[in-house]
């Protein structure tokens, strides 16, 4: 019984991980739309954020699934708060160079970039990986989400490679860019509780199997960017499990403020 | 033991929601059906209960906004027809456009859209397909008003997730290109 109860929770986290990252992610990149540099680049971003929304409501709905009791994808994305959510804290932050207190900094894009590049170079692979998972529903979804993320790596490394041997200008943003954001990228290497378990049962990813292999796609796109690839060195972030930045919670404010508004309403 | 009062499906019904299902298209795109697009992968008497239609369905894209509308379509006809049915959305295997129909390319390329052009599958790696990013001369993409190979890809994302905008180098037209998947 117990060992029932532990499965079931290793498998919701495991979900809600997943979910939570494409979610948080969508949300990010949305916030683009209608500012974007140029037209195709502003439909380009809301493109890939219906994408993660849509890669989010899959596993959401598994994940209420196993969950039982009520659980739906709605509940499950707008009345979660933020130590529940178990997303990477690099996809939370802002899309913009770190400021000093509250201050607020214009959106960059190419921080935006970056970090979709960071992102995806990292969950092509997994989600190749994560098609022989033990959980059938769980490989149908990387199946799917693996064509759309090959795009994103895509985009996100041309921009990479665009900007960082651009001008003086733009290879000196793309360069902080990077410097600011790659010691965050330490949270895909050091396994969660959960991410163990889910090994274990048959049903993950062994996350430090990949390391090797996106190590080299960064090296192999920073280095025709003309980018120096940062140290990712000092605190390991613990998004994974619900220890967040506090720009999550302005972040989930804006993004649950409605639905909790009106619960229960439709349209 | 009581015997049912609902008889199992039979082949005529099935063959009735077919054709039913046969008129309806795809929301965003009008010119071609919900079966030529792969949508609609099933339709057969519910393996857990034979008294009861099943439509199986498969989302293109995760986020594709018309999928709403499509199970609603769907839903809507089986309800006119007043056959006891129910619609399931299946992921596996991912819906590749592969799963189009010749003619629902050529409809595609006649409404002004140039049709995808064939995936491979991966060696390896089972229900994956390689996107080709740099089209061969084999798989150029033809401009759907001139016929024209000589054509350029202005953005890989375009007025829909399953499309990237392409022009026409020789004629100029712009045009929406369905991207293999």
């Amino acid at each position: 019984m117990d060992a029932v109860a532990t499965e079931t929770g290793v498998l919701l986290d495991y979900l809600l991980h997943l979910g939570d990252n494409a979610l948080v992610l969508a949300q990010r990149n949305c916030q683009w739309c209608g500012v974007g540099p140029v037209l195709e680049e502003d439909l380009a971003l809301a493109n890939q954020s219906l994408d993660l929304i849509g890669q989010a409501r899959l596993l959401y709905q598994e994940a209420a699934r196993v969950q039982g009791g009520g659980a739906t994808e709605d509940t499950l994305a707008y009345f979660r708060d933020d130590t529940a959510f178990r997303n990477y804290v690099l996809l939370e932050l802002p899309a913009s160079l770190p400021r000093v207190g509250y201050a607020q900094g214009d959106m960059d894009w190419g921080v935006t970039l970056a970090r979709n590049f960071l992102y995806s170079a990292l969950m092509v692979p997994l989600w190749e990986a994560l098609q022989n998972s033990g959980h059938a529903p769980l490989a149908a979804i990387a199946a799917k989400s693996l064509k759309e993320a090959r795009y994103h790596l895509r985009h996100a490394s041309e921009w990479v490679v665009r900007l960082g041997d651009g001008t003086d200008e733009s290879h000196a943003r793309m360069q902080a860019a990077f410097d600011h954001l790659m010691p965050y990228t330490q949270e895909f290497w050091v396994p969660s509780d959960f991410e163990r378990a889910a090994v274990e049962a048959g049903i993950g990813v062994d996350v430090t199997a990949l390391q090797a292999g996106w190590r080299a796609t960064v090296a192999a796109t920073l280095q025709e960017a003309t980018l120096r690839v940062p140290s990712d060195q000092g605190y390991v972030p613990q998004g994974k499990n619900g220890v967040h930045s506090e720009h999550l919670s302005y972040l989930l404010a804006e993004m649950q403020s409605v639905a909790r508004a009106h619960p229960g309403a439709q349209w | 033991m009581t015997t049912t009062a609902v008889p199992p499906v039979n082949a005529d019904t099935l063959a009735r929601v077919r054709a039913a299902l046969d008129a309806l298209t795809d929301p965003e795109i009008p010119v071609v059906t919900l079966a030529e697009m792969g949508i609609v992968r099933d339709v057969r008497a519910a393996p857990d209960d034979p008294s009861q239609v099943e439509v199986v369905i498969t989302p293109t894209y995760s986020g594709c906004p018309a999928m709403g509308q499509i199970e609603d379509d769907v839903r809507a006809t089986l309800q006119r027809l007043g056959v006891p049915a129910r619609v399931v959305t299946q992921l596996a295997p991912a819906w590749t456009t592969d799963w189009m129909s010749d003619a629902a390319r050529e409809k595609l390329r006649a409404y002004g859209i140039a049709p995808p052009g064939r995936c491979q599958a991966e060696a390896g790696s089972p229900g994956a397909h390689v996107v080709r990013w740099v089209p061969r001369a084999a798989d150029a993409v033809a401009c759907p008003r001139c016929g024209s190979t000589h054509t350029r890809e202005v953005s890989r994302f375009g007025s829909t997730a399953c499309k990237a905008l392409w022009q026409c180098l020789d004629c100029h037209e712009p045009f929406d290109h369905f991207k293999p998947h």
